[in-house]
């Protein structure tokens, strides 16, 4: 089980666990504010876009081309920028924190 | 070649020119075709404006003639779009709540069983025009019977059989509109009317007007856009009765599936915006006061974003489409039309076992240089039981 910790844009802290499934969906299911997934994690919508906390950037890892189109027209763009429906819990660190970008 | 697809009529000027040219009602409007393209003209917003003087010439083909209701939030640009937007936002969000679902679930089954029981159907106007107009009493909050009128209407708001655009029947529309709004001032309710009605926007209430552009833009916005996702989705399950077996041995699909369908019929071709300054979009200029427009239907095809981009492969991953839009303008309704076709979808692989096209009319939408088949006239379906 890993924890994922959540900042939203209104700095509450949403502290949550899993084992699978996307980040997205790890919000959406803990009811993170900012994070819609309305397109469900087809990378469409760029409504689940979070800052990845720097000293995890190197162990998450940056976007796909295709993600980092999504983004390059996106609101609130950093060097930390995903689509947290593009990243799996099984392959990102435990204790990871990510600050909603909405 | 099945009935169910959709060919891609841009491909040729998307690769070599990447924008096309029609001629609507003297106001020539410049297709835009590209993928990258499209999303970096509808992130630019202060280029290419949607809230501009003219009432309706954004839409293609334009309703300048028809229409001088400002539509809201569509016709309106940031900053001030954004006031609006997320006063209607949670509203258009309701179709996430359990509840609305359940009820939509009944809808949709009671339209799938008469179909099964029938045997055979016209899916445009007894099948997907049903399910639209009475969803839409969902999304109003409104009592269900007020659909029957709307059905009555038949299948285009604005079109009739012989014309692109008419002005009597979108006054049908907007006459009715207006005789609700009176309704909801006198009795206030729980429905969309009411709700806007006795909203505020920095201190101020909402005008009569600007319910109406509300209201004028969830009538028509969803219209023939969900008819026809409706009607298209029918067919390919039609066409592909081995993808319903799929979708029932591994529902964890469904969600792709649905946004690939989308993908692939983009149910609304293009969208228009007015050019504020003198441009470039494709190293081709582009003055100011003209119009272009960000066409969804080839931007879903452009080969260097989607592979295999003419098949519809149900379990796509990443599938960065456009059929709603995007960026500050992107669909409204979405949610709404989501949750039809998810329970649609949901409600087929439990009910149907497989269906036939036996009679199909194509609605060929005349873009000038292109020819885009957007869905049917009409569509005759065999139902079977499971």
């Amino acid at each position: 089980m890993k924890t994922i910790t959540f900042i939203t844009s209104e700095n509450d802290i949403i502290e949550t666990q899993a084992n699978s499934g996307s980040l997205m969906e790890l919000a959406v299911k803990n009811k993170v504010k900012g994070i819609d997934g309305d397109c469900g994690g087809v990378c469409s919508c760029a409504t689940c876009h979070v800052h990845v906390n720097q000293e995890f950037w190197n162990a998450v890892g940056g976007p796909s081309a295709l993600e980092s189109d999504m983004l390059e027209f996106d609101d609130n763009v950093s060097d930390y920028s995903r689509l947290s429906c593009q990243m799996q819990v099984s392959e990102v660190p435990d204790g990871l924190v990510l600050k909603v970008a909405k | 070649m099945k009935k169910s697809n959709i060919d891609d009529p841009f491909k040729e000027a998307r690769e070599t020119k990447g924008f096309g040219t029609m001629n609507d009602q003297n106001d020539p409007v410049t297709m835009i075709l590209g993928h990258k393209d499209v999303r970096k003209c509808a992130h630019n917003w202060k280029t290419f404006q949607s809230g501009g003087d003219e009432i309706g010439r954004i839409v293609v083909p334009s309703e300048v003639h028809i229409r001088d209701t400002r539509q809201i939030p569509f016709e309106v640009d940031p900053p001030q779009h954004k006031s609006y937007r997320d006063l209607v936002e949670p509203w258009f969000k309701r179709p996430l709540e359990e509840e609305y679902q359940e009820k939509l679930t009944d809808i949709i089954s009671i339209i799938v069983d008469e179909a099964l029981t029938k045997g055979s159907m016209e899916v445009v106007s007894e099948f997907a025009l049903k399910l639209q107009s009475r969803a839409l009493t969902l999304l109003l909050n409104i009592p269900f019977e007020e659909s029957e009128l709307w059905i009555s209407w038949g299948t285009h708001v604005f079109r009739s059989e012989d014309t692109a655009l008419d002005g009597d029947k979108a006054n049908i529309l907007y006459d009715y509109i207006d005789a609700q709004i009176d309704k909801a001032i006198a009795n206030p309710g729980v429905d969309l009317y009411s709700k806007l009605l006795a909203s505020e926007i920095d201190g101020k209430s909402l005008t009569k007007e600007e319910v109406k552009g509300v209201l004028i833009l969830t009538f028509a916005g969803g219209r023939d856009t969900v008819i026809n996702a409706i009607t298209n989705t029918i067919a390919y399950f039609a066409d592909n009765p081995q993808a319903l077996q799929q979708l029932r041995d591994q529902p964890e699909h469904l969600n792709s599936a649905i946004e690939e369908l989308l993908r692939y019929y983009s149910p609304l071709t293009q969208m228009g915006r007015v050019v504020t300054e003198d441009t470039q979009v494709c190293e081709h200029a582009i003055k100011a006061q003209s119009r272009i427009s960000m066409c969804w239907a080839s931007a879903n095809r452009d080969e260097r974003v989607f592979e295999n981009p003419n098949e519809v492969v149900l379990d796509r991953k990443v599938n960065p489409h456009v059929a709603f839009g995007f960026g500050t303008h992107n669909c409204l309704g979405a949610t709404h039309a989501r949750q039809i076709l998810r329970i649609l979808l949901n409600t087929l692989t439990q009910k149907v076992g497989c269906m036939q096209i036996t009679d199909a009319k194509e609605n060929i939408e005349d873009l000038d240089e292109f020819n885009r088949k957007v869905g049917f006239d009409s569509l005759q379906v065999a139902f079977h039981k499971l």
